[in-house]
């Protein structure tokens, strides 16, 4: 009996406790009342992260004491492929139980998928309301298109953390050779590449993606010129057997069948990197990532020799291909508000400034690109900077949001492929589309 | 002296041997017969992960049926599948023979010879692609030693699958002179003294007497390489990616884009069923050469 009492009075004692306490387990009411941001809200839980093996995915691992010192809270991080961590967190969240909390994405492959499965937490909410997100965050600083891509049906489902734009890198040295001055339209590419062409001395006069799958995002690229998307309206039609399309994909087939390099059917971007760091080619088409390797003395012939070009205008507009990367909770996790802490930490002004310094990696941010101290410290020249700044006003998205993304970039890059081979544009143009309009519309009925 | 209990006429002892059964049944049942049943259940619906799945019968079998992509690759598949097989046969069998005579140098030549089958298959084919780069890659730069122009290699449609099955033949033509050579060890000499006082060549000895005899080693051999070759993902996958285009994409690599870059579940399980179906097609016609290639 005597114990019976000791446990109701333990009891009450407890019960007394946890009303007293109940204030200290909501957010909102412990931020309020310390009057500052407190990280240490979520001090001893742990959290998984999910992240693409990549110089973004470095400069995290990199810091992460640093957040773990800052929130005391504990961080295991797997870090695998791009294409295998893409397939991996695909499988996880369908099952129903990822083994993560934080998931690194790609939105120009991922965005509608993982937005119509409902495969990520909502942030707004928290990002939004100033008690969950500290001030000195600069809500305000996040770019409206990283914004727009982090969001569906007008909801933020995750925190945009980097771009990449599409520019022309050239080779000075080759061009001043051959007295051809920097492109300023699409219609000179063809031209210059047509001049800078040297095949008896192993030099191309330009080379980009050809091999399928991969070559999509440099026709895109052209594509723009003529002011198109690959989709137009909602439910998405396809717009890749248009007029403008097709002269896309005439460019493309021009400027690689006769200019490209032996083989370009066959390259990706790596293939790419190394002719031109070797001073092979005369100019290459890609993404902004590539000034590090090519301006790395171990790695390149041709240091201080290239020039970084804001990719030149079409016939009907001017665009630069834009592509992001963003970091989002998995909406089965059960620390939401400590993985928040994990995302805001990961898009913050310092470690978007880390980003932007070593050139490898374009935050979803104004400030980065106008900080003197961050400009100062790049490792990569500053006419790259100024590239980034200059592509950023004129940046669109480059691959439409769908589901199959990759189904498309298949089909697509294969009539590409074979127009380098000799098919014929338009009738290859025709035939993918014919052939990817049923996957597409079976896509948005499921 | 004691017997050991015989037992019952009849089947009053069934039940108790039945249940020794059991467990052998269980794990059988849990890991070949309902992964297959669950594989065939699959193809019968359209299922996209991220989605639901709904029965759509064999409707994935009939546009596989028609679907140009994958025919290719069945093609694709046979090709390869040929060149993997018939090249290290060949010139594993040439590599035994020229191995089993006694020279200077022998052992430490011959474990040079077998390093590529140590090798790990992803490594290698980095590296292949290294040399492969039509521009910067080192074999055409040999070929320019001897006055031929470059190529193309996995760069070129028309190239890219027997540049693939060069890779296989430089890993894999070790394995099957290993073989020949276990059978050559197993041969008698009697019949080529015979054959000698009789005044034969070395190739009638060769194609009367050694092919014969190291046949059977030869077609284990085969099997176990078309299964391989069957089988063969990651060489492909990190040297061309089935490209260009889908120049170089067999089953395993369509099946692949199917269940893991479009995540299209029941159109990739209706591959399986069709890729097994070709498998266990082949395996019959290869037991039969086995068989008809035996000792009497």
């Amino acid at each position: 009996m005597k114990n019976i009492v000791a446990s109701r009075r333990t009891l009450l004692r407890g019960a007394a406790l946890g009303v007293l306490a109940a204030p200290m387990l909501n957010t909102k009411t412990l931020f309020a009342q310390s009057g500052a941001f407190n990280w240490k809200r979520f001090q001893g839980q742990s959290l998984e992260i999910s992240l693409i093996r990549s110089p973004r995915g470095d400069l995290l691992k990199r810091h992460q004491a640093e957040f773990e010192a800052l929130t005391g809270i504990k961080v295991g991080v797997e870090d695998i492929p791009e294409q295998q961590q893409r397939q991996k967190v695909v499988i996880e969240l369908n099952s129903g139980r990822p083994s993560f909390d934080v998931v690194h994405l790609s939105y120009h492959v991922q965005k509608r998928q993982f937005a119509k499965a409902k495969w990520l937490a909502e942030v707004g909410g928290m990002l939004n309301d100033a008690q969950l997100t500290p001030a000195e965050y600069d809500r305000a600083d996040l770019t409206q298109r990283g914004l727009d891509y982090a969001t569906d049906d007008g909801k933020i489902n995750s925190l945009p953390w980097s771009v990449d734009y599409w520019l022309l890198y050239w080779n000075k040295e080759l061009f001043q050779a051959k007295g051809v001055a920097y492109p300023r339209t699409i219609d000179e590419i063809v031209t210059a590449a047509a001049r800078l062409h040297d095949p008896a001395n192993g030099i191309a006069g330009i080379t980009a993606r050809g091999l399928r799958n991969a070559n999509v995002p440099v026709w895109t690229q052209l594509m723009l010129g003529w002011g198109q998307e690959a989709t137009a309206g909602a439910p998405p039609r396809l717009m890749t057997d248009t007029d403008d399309a097709i002269a896309a994909a005439r460019v493309y087939q021009t400027l690689l069948r006769n200019s490209g390099p032996q083989g370009v059917a066959g390259f990706n971007w790596n293939e790419s990197q190394s002719l031109f760091a070797q001073g092979r080619a005369a100019m290459w088409i890609d993404g902004v990532g590539f000034a590090p390797p090519v301006e790395d003395p171990q790695r390149s012939r041709v240091v201080g020799k290239v020039g970084y070009g804001i990719f030149p205008a079409g016939p009907k507009a001017h665009h630069s291909g834009m592509f992001g990367d963003g970091i989002g909770i998995a909406s089965a996790s059960r620390k939401k508000e400590a993985a928040f802490l994990y995302c805001l930490w990961t898009t913050n002004k310092q470690m978007s400034n880390r980003l932007l310094q070593g050139g490898s990696g374009v935050p979803f941010r104004r400030s980065s690109l106008q900080d003197q101290a961050t400009l100062s410290a790049l490792t990569v020249p500053k006419e790259w900077a100024d590239c980034v700044r200059g592509s950023g006003e004129i940046a669109r998205a480059a691959l439409p949001v769908i589901v199959p993304v990759t189904e498309f970039r298949d089909v697509f890059g294969t009539a590409l492929t074979n127009t380098i081979g000799g098919a014929d544009p338009a009738a290859e143009m025709r035939r993918a589309t014919a052939e990817f309009r049923p996957v597409l519309e079976r896509s948005e009925q499921g | 002296m004691k017997t050991l209990p015989q037992p019952a006429v009849g089947s009053s002892r069934r039940p108790v041997y039945f249940w020794f059964v059991v467990p052998g049944l269980l794990a059988t049942l849990a890991v070949i017969v309902f992964p297959w049943a669950f594989t065939v259940w699959m193809s019968l619906h359209e299922w996209k992960l991220g989605g639901t799945a709904v029965w759509v019968g064999l409707r994935n079998y009939a546009e596989l049926a028609v679907n140009q992509r994958f025919l290719e690759s069945i093609w694709h598949t046979f090709y390869f599948t040929i060149l993997a097989v018939i090249l290290p046969l060949v010139l594993g069998t040439f590599a035994a023979v020229v191995f089993h005579r006694t020279f200077p140098l022998r052992g430490l030549l011959r474990t040079i010879f077998i390093m590529p089958m140590m090798a790990t298959p992803v490594a290698i084919a980095l590296v292949w692609t290294m040399m492969f780069h039509p521009q910067l890659g080192v074999l055409n730069y040999l070929l320019s030693l001897v006055g031929i122009g470059p190529s193309e290699w996995v760069f070129a449609r028309h190239t890219v699958i027997p540049s693939l099955a060069l890779v296989e033949v430089w890993l894999w033509t070790p394995f099957v002179m290993i073989i020949v050579l276990g059978g050559l060890a197993a041969v008698p000499s009697e019949p080529y003294e015979s054959a000698q006082l009789d005044g034969a060549t070395r190739w009638q000895m060769f194609w009367k007497i050694t092919f014969p005899l190291v046949l059977p080693f030869i077609v284990v051999a085969g099997i176990i390489r078309t299964i391989d070759a069957l089988k063969a993902f990651e060489v492909i996958y990190v040297i061309s990616s089935g490209g260009p285009g889908t120049a170089s994409e067999t089953l395993n690599l369509y099946l692949y884009a199917q269940a893991f870059a479009y995540y299209n579940v029941g159109t990739a399980s209706a591959v399986v069923v069709v890729f097994f179906a070709i498998v266990v097609a082949l395996s019959l016609v290869l037991l039969w050469a086995r068989e008809r290639a035996k000792w009497y």
